[in-house]
């Protein structure tokens, strides 16, 4: 008796505590929201089902209690019922299994017009390079990676000369725009993560992965590093703030390129040298 | 060869059966058994104490063996968890620990759980000590392999436990080991910490592929007469597939294992790209972080089903002998494990959708790891409808059985979430995979396991465990482990990450502070509430009501040994014949409400039994 009431008061508490939880999912700040949405399709069935089952099971326990001058039924077998149950089951499985693919086939393909946005991780930290005015990036090589090349980038790739570097673990967005993230990183695995963002991806030394999302909030939020990567890595932080089109246009403005970048290591050289010779 | 015979009711008696049945009114025709193509095995019979206690080759005494080792690791991974619930509840009070000991403690701690506690309990603990008991065998087919097979696992255990004492510590890489970091400086341990974990990784699965020789063997030849794989309990199917599984995904780890081991030692580049350190190109390239995770998901997914199927097959004969009824849909139960079993070697992907690996595999795992639910759905309602209707005794074993369906079912649930690829997106690598696997790889085998302790007690050392403690044990713990890990998913929706040493300071995860008191605090007292059983064991050896024989009045071989506890050769002179399933329960116009396996059908001839 106590049993059943211990377990039913269980279930009841994990319903309340489903609907009054202050923990719950931070404001969206992206175009993810069919994700949440199949998150809330797939509470409502997989958590009817939880309580149906709890219920059902808690009505056993009541109603089925051991008593000697009782026998259980007799029947090992019932076709029908079990057939039933499975084509239930199969149903409400596609049911949930069909808005994950969909969402899925939007996650992998991304928008013509997305910014592509390059983001190198390493032990323990952040750096963004943008396309310049040509769109287009510069290919990288892990050897290349010096002071005055923190990407690596080919110097022959004329690509590269406009790319621009963001010397700073904040990368500023476009609101509104779809961004496509390039994933790099130059030692171990790490994976670039906005909660409000919904979205994340591994970073591979030896690969470039990659995803996407439209941010549609102006602000400010923090980036995580959620693929454990070593003693650092609840400190690996950064930052993107999220801007309307003037506001980010004066802010890409004041970016320097890899051209200006070299430069002036050349000419921090070369004053080097002079002081040097003095 | 299981059917043939079955539904040939032509079979005349031979001389020699009427002889050899198990009664004297033996009649012929529908009591008829074939009889064994193989004569009996020949036992090593132990010469010293050494022989008896140590080096023994009896299945029984290596099961236990494997049980109070896999205990010993259990308790070292208990504490680990209490230390790091420590440090993410309380971090002023754990002044003394560092990053490096925090993901020393992480790693250890999920290893040790399910590899050196968790599989090994259920197949070299339960398995040994059950598989020749339940099919009616006197011992495992090869015991002297199998005595080798526990000291193998008694060897990796202790490298495992070397590895704490070691300059630089045990490693701190995670339980799944990713590379680059694993080996690289950054991550604690990466010098001997690491090697000393590949060892005995490799020597687990050199010691377990022993096990899982004999377990499979015994099954598929070592079954009494009349045992057909139709007859056999759950517990037997469910440990068979597991021990299949096992020995189609361990070698996957034994491979990652050894190319990791070229990499760490020989600069090999099995798994290490071009790395850049502290400014300097290291010794590596070309090498796939990608592959290593392909390969350890190849063996950890199935590695999931290795601990859950014995625990499916073990609750099953739990519910069904305790609510007095037969395990519903028998077949149907034997047909999802097999099924689960081979379908896990089809969803290891899914550990790995935001791994960088090509996102196209997304749709096919997706979809594999969904059609998993259904067999899995199955399991469940036949569970919860053999209790329908059933005449449910509510005793300890019972609790634990239904404090697995909750949690079961609970983390089952979040599987679905986490398995349907778009969902996995935001949660992946969040508390919210923890509270997961917790609840359904942790919590809910560990009902299973304690369910069987009570259970199976008596038979072990023939004395009853106390109720009341076990009661006190199972509510404490049940409540305890469900308010650790169904409140711990609401962290995972935050977005708070795993594996993070101290809690952020960002607003939206501050609110986690008070909820990460209370789940420290709930697992303070989960684990200290795990003392109880032992206390309560060690109680009922000194103290306890001494066991009658089949004190649950259970139909399973295991139950009608000669003695209690049973002795080397389990079954006396004769080995038992076998003439139904083990589910018959409550059968009409049966004097008792059970039936034993070893009941010829003569004997019961006015009921109204099923024929199986």
């Amino acid at each position: 008796m106590h049993a059943g009431i211990i377990f039913l008061l269980v279930i009841v508490g994990s319903i309340l505590f489903h609907i009054f939880t202050p923990w719950y999912w931070t404001d969206i700040a992206s175009n993810w929201k069919g994700m949440d949405d199949t998150i809330t399709l797939t509470f409502w069935v997989g958590g009817g089902v939880f309580v149906a089952v709890c219920l059902f099971m808690i009505y056993c326990v009541f109603r089925y209690q051991h008593k000697e001058d009782r026998r259980a039924e007799y029947k090992p077998e019932d076709k029908k019922l079990e057939k039933i149950l499975t084509w239930a089951t199969t149903f409400g499985v596609a049911a949930l299994l069909a808005p994950g693919l969909i969402i899925w086939n939007q996650y992998v393909n991304v928008p013509k017009n997305a910014i592509e946005v390059d983001v190198m991780a390493w032990q323990w930290g952040w750096q963004y390079r943008l396309p310049g005015k040509d769109g287009k990036l510069g290919t990288t090589q892990v050897r290349n990676i010096a002071d005055n090349n923190p990407f690596g980038i080919n110097p022959d790739d004329p690509f590269g000369k406009d790319d621009i570097m963001v010397e700073s673990d904040v990368i500023n967005l476009e609101n509104n725009r779809p961004v496509k993230i390039l994933l790099r990183s130059v030692d171990v695995l790490h994976n670039w993560y906005v909660p409000q963002f919904r979205a994340k991806m591994d970073a591979v030394p030896g690969t470039v992965t990659f995803y996407w999302f439209e941010p549609n909030k102006v602000g400010e939020y923090e980036v995580l590093c959620a693929e454990y990567c070593g003693v650092g890595h609840y400190a690996m932080r950064g930052g993107v703030e999220v801007q309307d089109k003037a506001d980010y246009e004066a802010w890409l403005g004041e970016q320097e390129t890899f051209e200006q970048l070299s430069a002036r290591y050349e000419k921090l050289n070369v004053d080097g040298n002079k002081l040097a010779k003095k | 060869m299981s059917d043939e015979y079955d539904n040939n009711k032509s079979y005349q008696a031979q001389s020699s059966e009427v002889m050899d049945g198990s009664t004297g009114s033996v009649n012929p025709d529908i009591d008829y058994v074939r009889p064994s193509e193989v004569g009996e095995q020949e036992l090593y019979h132990p010469h010293s104490f050494i022989e008896k206690w140590v080096f023994c080759q009896d299945a029984k005494v290596i099961g236990v063996q494997y049980f109070l080792t896999a205990v010993f690791t259990g308790v070292v991974g208990l504490i680990l968890s209490w230390l790091m619930r420590l440090q993410l509840g309380f971090p002023e009070l754990a002044g003394f620990m560092t990053a490096e000991h925090y993901y020393q403690f992480v790693t250890m701690h999920g290893m040790i759980m399910v590899v050196y506690f968790l599989t090994a309990l259920f197949l070299g603990g339960f398995g040994n000590y059950l598989i020749p008991l339940m099919v009616g065998a006197r011992d495992m087919v090869f015991p002297y392999v199998n005595m080798l097979s526990f000291w193998m696992f008694f060897v990796a255990v202790a490298v495992l436990m070397a590895s704490f004492f070691v300059p630089g510590g045990p490693t701190g890489a995670g339980w799944t080991l990713y590379p680059p970091q694993t080996i690289l400086e950054g991550t604690p341990g990466a010098g001997m910490g690491i090697l000393l974990m590949l060892i005995s990784l490799s020597l687990f699965v050199i010691g377990f592929t022993m096990g899982g020789l004999n377990y499979m063997i015994t099954i598929l030849q070592a079954r009494t007469r009349g045992m057909t794989l139709m007859r056999m309990p759950l517990t037997v199917w469910g440990i068979f597939t597991a021990t299949v599984l096992a020995m189609l995904a361990f070698p996957a780890l034994l491979v990652s294992a050894i190319m990791m081991t070229l990499d760490k030692v020989l600069q090999t580049s099995f798994f290490m790209p071009t790395i850049l350190k502290a400014g300097e190109v290291l010794e590596y390239g070309g090498g796939s972080p990608i592959l290593f995770q392909h390969l350890f998901w190849f063996f950890g997914h199935p590695e999931v089903y290795i601990v859950a199927l014995p625990a499916f097959g073990i609750v099953s004969d739990l519910i069904s002998v305790h609510a007095r009824k037969n395990i519903f849909g028998y077949r149907m139960m034997v047909w999802a494990i097999v099924g689960i079993g081979a379908l896990s070697f089809f969803v290891w992907a899914h550990h790995m959708y935001v791994s960088g690996m090509n996102p196209w595999f997304g749709f096919f795992f997706a979809t594999t790891t969904l059609i998993i639910a259904v067999p899995t759905a199955m399991k469940v309602y036949n569970w919860i409808l053999t209790l329908w209707r059933g005449n449910i005794r509510i005793n300890v074993v019972m609790l634990w059985c239904l404090g697995f369906i909750v949690t079961f079912v609970n983390g089952g649930i979040t599987g679905i979430f986490l398995g349907n690829v778009s969902v996995d997106v935001p949660l992946s690598d969040t508390y919210f995979v923890i509270a997961h696997f917790h609840m359904v790889m942790g919590i809910a085998p560990l009902m299973v396991i304690m369910g069987a302790v009570y259970h199976w007690f008596p038979l072990v050392a023939g004395k009853m465990l106390d109720e009341g403690l076990g009661k006190w044990h199972f509510w404490i713990t049940f409540l305890g482990a469900y308010s650790i890990y169904f409140p711990m998913h609401y962290l995972g929706f935050i977005g708070v990450p795993r594996r993070y040493f101290e809690m952020y300071d960002s607003p939206y995860m501050t609110s986690a502070v008070g909820m990460n008191e209370f789940i420290s605090i709930a697992a303070f007292i989960v684990g200290a509430a795990q003392f109880i059983l032992i206390f309560n064991i060690i109680k009922t050896l000194k103290t306890g009501k001494k066991a009658e024989q089949n004190p649950w009045k259970a139909n399973s071989l295991e139950w009608y040994t000669s003695s209690v506890p049973p002795e080397h050769g389990n079954f006396g002179d004769r080995l038992p014949v076998v003439h139904r399933w083990p589910y018959d329960f409550s059968v009409p116009g049966a004097k008792e409400d059970y039936i034993p396996q070893t009941t010829a059908p003569s004997e019961v001839i006015h009921t109204e039994v099923e024929k199986t």
